[in-house]
């Protein structure tokens, strides 16, 4: 993969949204262990060249699909941050007006889709989103983030049959971070690599290293520009890692490790190779990021986050006499 | 049963029960997503591994559809296996499996073949879950002809029912409650089984009549007790099977009460709330001295925002409400 062609400025694009991700999933782990936020949350950290990576390839009116854990793409995306934060709050003000948390998050403001908790719920949505643009002669392209678990399941393989009969303008971004919950890939499939199986459905995939977000952008933005191109849909395996546990703050890294069975080595070396540190180590030079630049990003982060947060505990929760409301159109 | 008193937690009593069918049948083994988590399912599973080994107890990949396949087959030839899905709403991955093959094996083939598996599956609800975690759909699966549906709310019935079912020739769906995992009560340590479609009378009375399910048996015994002090005398009623539901317990204490409020911990639209309405209605309508009250959650999702889980979920204080009223 090409790399060296990534502008300075697109790097630094990059690697600002990488911090903002994790600025944020850090802030909310605080927020999750201190019990202000109590729905299920499931962090990103660890992950954020995927996202930052895959959204950068897009533009703002191509369409996003996620799961569970998609705090990342919603960010990515460009997803506005203050509601975002409120709905993990429940609040009225928040991007699903409290009635969805941190599983159904959504900004169709960016085409950020509302994401699903069931693993591999919105694959076939994405299918479905990808056979609409073609059916309008649209160019958009969509791009339907899930994890290594849902390859697991059936509707993976029969929404892949289906985008490729049609060559609907579709990528398939399988994060593979090892885990499916407590159990190891190894022990859910016979070997630890999903996007091969393009193979079969005649879908050109890739198989890279997810940390690195050089290799992700590049990657996406060939997939992008076949797929935008009508050339069918496409793959992408980005292989990584979520420092965090499954779901919340209880993990080996907060020290609270009840639900975490990961061996501490593995974290640590995966700490070592996290999107972030390789980027200081692979291309902080070429575009220049120095300390200055890095504390600046940062308090800009942080400013923008506290604000978010801010506005969060300002806003009010949904009164109880609208329990009943959003149930039909 | 034994006289010994010994208490036990509900989700120890679903230990209790899987060790002792296990140690008692070989055919019998656990298979689903989950079972040697850390998390909730591995609570009630927690041992089993290390006693019987990973050949009966299976951890799965994320695959319902399959996996409930999988089960049903090993049952065709004798195994009994317990399938287990830890979190009702992903189970709908499983349908084709559930009612399609599972509820019809048996008839559609004049009785040739039998599926006796336990398909237990968990409510797990409240927290700002959403509505994606947080459904109870066995009205759903009461629905299907050929399946039996068991509901335990005491850890007593806990551990009986699951070996009822385990024993039971037939498909049964064994539903546990996380709000109920805290509970604790009497169970024998011997082995015994409460008959499935057998109901449980829990307090007796005679003003009203209260079928409650799950989570709302001891919320219903609760409202007993602080209506007893107002003299108002609630009979609990507890069906412990769905289907198939024990009418005539339900229909005796209507006959002697007059009165029936129904609470459910699904959905009122087309659940059992209307179900056991109807049912009284077609066999105990003269008797009736008011309209039958059901309390069960609204025609929506679970929404997150604790302001809303707070009303979305009926509690003891709806009982006490609707007694009072009835009364009036």
């Amino acid at each position: 993969m090409n790399t060296g062609a990534i502008k300075p400025s697109t790097l630094i694009t990059l690697y600002t949204d990488m911090v903002r991700i994790r600025t944020i999933e850090e802030a909310l782990a605080q927020k999750v262990t201190a019990g202000e936020i109590k729905c299920p949350v499931h962090l990103y950290s660890g992950q954020e060249a995927a996202a930052a990576g895959v959204c950068h390839a897009l533009k703002k009116t191509d369409y996003v699909y996620g799961n569970h854990r998609s705090h990342g793409y919603y960010i990515a995306k460009g997803g506005d941050i203050p509601s975002f934060i409120a709905e993990l709050y429940g609040k009225e003000t928040g991007c699903s007006y409290g009635r969805g948390g941190s599983m159904h998050i959504i900004d169709l403001n960016v085409n950020v889709m509302g994401t699903s908790a069931m693993i591999a719920g919105t694959i076939p949505l994405a299918v479905g989103t990808a056979l609409g643009i073609q059916l309008k002669n649209k160019k958009d392209v969509v791009v339907s983030f899930f994890g290594d678990s849902a390859a697991e399941e059936g509707t993976f393989y029969e929404s892949l049959n289906f985008a490729s009969i049609h060559s609907l303008p579709i990528i398939f971004v399988v994060e593979n971070n090892l885990y499916a919950q407590h159990m190891h890939i190894l022990e859910r499939k016979s070997h630890d690599r999903i996007a091969d199986i393009g193979t079969h459905f005649r879908i050109p995939f890739s198989i890279i290293d997810g940390n690195d977000v050089g290799i992700v952008y590049q990657a996406a933005m060939d997939a992008v520009h076949r797929v935008r191109a009508r050339e069918g849909p496409a793959i992408i395996e980005c292989l990584t890692y979520r420092l965090r546990g499954h779901v919340g703050a209880i993990d080996k890294v907060s020290g609270t490790s009840i639900t975490d069975i990961r061996d501490i080595k593995e974290i640590e070396y995966w700490k070592k190779h996290d999107p972030i540190s390789v980027f200081h180590k692979k291309y902080a030079k070429v575009c220049a990021l120095d300390q200055t630049k890095i504390i600046s990003i940062q308090n800009k982060i942080d400013t923008e986050l506290n604000k978010a947060f801010d506005f969060a505990h300002t806003s009010p929760y949904p009164k109880s006499s609208t329990l009943t409301h959003y149930v039909y159109a | 049963m034994s006289t010994h008193k010994r208490i036990l937690r509900y989700d120890q009593a679903i230990t209790e029960a899987t060790f002792e069918c296990m140690e008692r049948d070989p055919n019998v083994f656990i298979i689903g997503q989950g079972v040697k988590s850390p998390w909730y399912v591995g609570s009630t599973t927690k041992g089993i591994q290390d006693k019987f080994g990973v050949t009966r107890l299976i951890d799965t990949p994320v695959s319902e559809n399959a996996i409930l396949g999988t089960g049903i087959g090993a049952s065709l030839i004798g195994l009994r296996p317990i399938i287990v899905f830890p979190r009702m709403d992903f189970m709908m991955y499983a349908m084709e499996q559930l009612a399609d093959e599972l509820n019809n094996i048996h008839y559609m083939f004049g009785g040739a073949m039998t599926a006796p598996v336990v398909v237990r599956s968990i409510i797990n609800r409240g927290g700002e879950q959403a509505a994606q975690h947080s459904q109870a759909l066995h009205a759903f699966f009461a629905h299907l002809p050929g399946i039996k549906v068991v509901m335990p709310a005491s850890a007593y019935d806990a551990k009986g029912l699951l070996v009822a079912a385990i024993e039971d020739e037939n498909p049964v769906m064994y539903i546990d409650d996380r709000w109920l995992y805290d509970i604790s009560d009497s169970v024998p340590k011997e082995h015994y089984t409460v008959p499935i479609g057998k109901a449980r009378i829990r307090t007796k009375g005679n003003d009203i009549t209260v079928v409650a399910v799950s989570y709302l048996v001891p919320e219903a015994i609760h409202a007993s007790e602080i209506l007893a002090k107002d003299g108002i005398n609630i009979e609990v009623i507890d069906p412990r099977t769905i289907k198939p539901l024990d009418t005539k317990t339900i229909i005796c204490s209507v006959k002697k009460t007059g009165r029936l409020i129904i609470a459910d911990v699904g959905w009122k639209d087309f659940g059992i709330s209307g179900e056991i309405s109807s049912q009284v209605h077609e066999m105990a309508f003269k008797y009736l001295k008011t309209p039958i009250v059901r309390i069960a959650l609204p025609n929506t999702p679970a929404p997150m925002s604790k302001t809303l889980e707070n009303k979305y979920y009926p509690r003891y204080t709806d009982i006490i409400n609707a007694a009072r009223a009835l009364l009036t």
